[in-house]
């Protein structure tokens, strides 16, 4: 179970975590909505440790997320970046098998590349994609091998960072489509950040919003149509009018 | 506050930064340079910046040290016309480009074109991140990124520089030997006599250390980089302009250490 206690963070004199309460339990997928710049990014790099919150505890399964030993941590995690982040230096193949290439997880190189190549038919790639390079794809394709890579390595907990940013409305319902597949038959945890309500709709167990800093509602997915919380109703309606200011 | 000093806030303010930003760039070289000698290695990633930081500056290097020998040779002809010192063309030229002007003028070419690419790729890959994504991949981004280019530059400007000591001095001989009528056998038999291995090595030491300056403020100011395109951009200024004037002030020291002590 990953949990977020009370967690803060500020940037400068900007506070963009107050408090931040959360528990994601094992195999669930929890949705984190809000509007831009409420904290919703900064607390998934929290949880992965590139962001040292200012007070607070975050725990995985009990381990704190500052533990000493980085890499076996680390290992536990996939994540797909919002602009893929994939390393345009090297062929499509080998940032799948990053992971695999590398560190405690080595395999032979034919080995690692014929995962890598598995995993991308897995997300709709032909194995002809392998040899491309980052710049030569589309951004849903990008989407997609940064899928790929995120569960090259079979982690137990995956997370999205706005997975459906940029993408038409097709892709969009290809790739929620694919990310709720992938979560259920690898049983993983999976938090996804996103504004998006289909992603919302299609990919979560549970709903948490973001808003101010704090968690200011959650519940099953199933409950968002129906919450009466103002600043809920307002963000799943994308209503101007509301509690939420518009312009921030 | 008295206006009186708010001039002196003002020097005050700019030495913490400066004294904070050269701590900075302390403890990060200090710990790339620890990370050198631990594993993991990444030895594929070595070689391709041996590629592209030493076989590739290798026309920019060339062609500079070619040009500045040829010059050298008219200047001290025509100084040396003077006081009747035309003579000692060939060993000016030498001495000049093997302990000065090789690693210097080396150094600052490959400063201009290694510095900005590090810093703009490293730069472009933390705001797109793919610096966050190296860490998820439980890989070390300094170990990863930094030490194969510190390391490359290290081991590659000591090489480019001795070949660039070479055609330097060629330069300089065929400028001789073509416009102001030195005998060809006895200009070089004039450069080999007058060298000593003191003189080439020193230029060697003085190239590592550039080397290692100008993949270090690559490295540094691009991981430092600001968001977009200006922040990327500051960063490749910032990563040029402080390996050059990093390159200048060692050359003095270093200088001062091999031929005043």
């Amino acid at each position: 179970m990953i949990a977020l206690s009370d967690v803060h963070k500020a940037f400068g004199a900007k506070q963009v975590l107050r408090g931040l309460t959360l528990q994601v339990a094992k195999g669930e997928s929890c949705v984190i909505i809000g509007g831009s710049g409420t904290g919703k990014s900064v607390c998934l790099k929290c949880i992965l440790g590139l962001v040292t919150p200012d007070r607070g505890t975050i725990t995985v399964d009990g381990q704190s997320v500052t533990t000493r030993d980085r890499d076996a941590f680390l290992a536990r995690f996939g994540m797909l970046f919002q602009g893929g982040a994939l390393f345009d230096s090297m062929p499509v193949w080998q940032n799948v098998a990053f992971r695999l290439l590398r560190g405690a997880q080595k395999r032979p190189k034919a080995e690692a590349r014929e995962i890598a190549i598995e995993k991308l038919r897995r997300v709709g790639l032909m194995p002809d994609v392998a040899e491309l390079y980052p710049s030569e794809l589309s951004g849903g394709m990008q989407k997609r091998v940064g899928l790929a890579r995120a569960i090259a390595a079979e982690p137990e907990i995956i997370f999205f960072d706005e997975p459906t940013t940029g993408l038409d409305p097709i892709m969009s319902g290809v790739i929620n489509d694919l990310i709720r597949e992938i979560v259920t038959e690898m049983g993983a945890t999976a938090v996804t950040i996103t504004h998006d309500m289909s992603s919302v709709r299609a990919i979560a167990d549970k709903v948490a919003m973001l808003h101010d800093g704090t968690i200011r509602w959650h519940g099953p997915a199933a409950e968002i149509d129906t919450a009466e919380d103002p600043y809920l109703r307002q963000f799943v309606t994308g209503s101007a009018e509301g509690p939420i200011e518009a312009v921030r | 506050m008295s206006p009186l000093f708010g001039p002196l806030a003002g020097l005050g303010r700019s030495t913490l930064a400066l004294l904070g930003a050269v701590g900075r760039v302390a403890i990060y070289a200090g710990s790339a340079t620890s990370h050198i000698l631990r594993p993991p290695f990444y030895p594929r990633e070595l070689l391709r910046q041996l590629l592209h930081i030493g076989w590739l500056s290798l026309p920019v290097v060339g062609l500079t040290a070619f040009f500045t020998g040829g010059a050298l040779a008219l200047q001290i002809y025509a100084g040396g016309a003077r006081f009747n010192a035309e003579a000692v063309v060939p060993q000016i030229v030498a001495i000049g480009i093997v302990r000065e002007l090789g690693p210097v003028l080396g150094g600052l070419m490959v400063a201009g074109r290694v510095a900005a690419a590090i810093a703009a790729e490293i730069g472009t890959m933390k705001v797109t991140e793919q610096i966050d994504a190296l860490v998820t991949l439980s890989t070390n981004p300094l170990k990863y990124l930094a030490v194969p280019r510190i390391l490359a530059a290290t081991i590659s400007l000591p090489i480019l520089v001795a070949v660039g000591d070479a055609i330097g001095v060629f330069g300089g001989y065929l400028v001789s030997t073509s416009r102001l009528g030195f005998n060809a056998a006895a200009y070089l038999q004039n450069t080999v006599d007058f060298l000593q291995p003191w003189d080439v090595t020193s230029g060697l030491i003085k190239g590592a250390v550039f080397g290692f300056l100008v993949a270090l403020m690559g490295c540094y100011h691009g991981m430092n980089s600001g968001r977009g395109a200006q922040g990327v951009g500051r960063a490749t200024t910032n990563a040029v302009v402080s390996a050059s004037i990093l390159i200048l002030a060692s050359n003095y020291l270093l200088t001062e250490l091999f031929f005043t002590a």
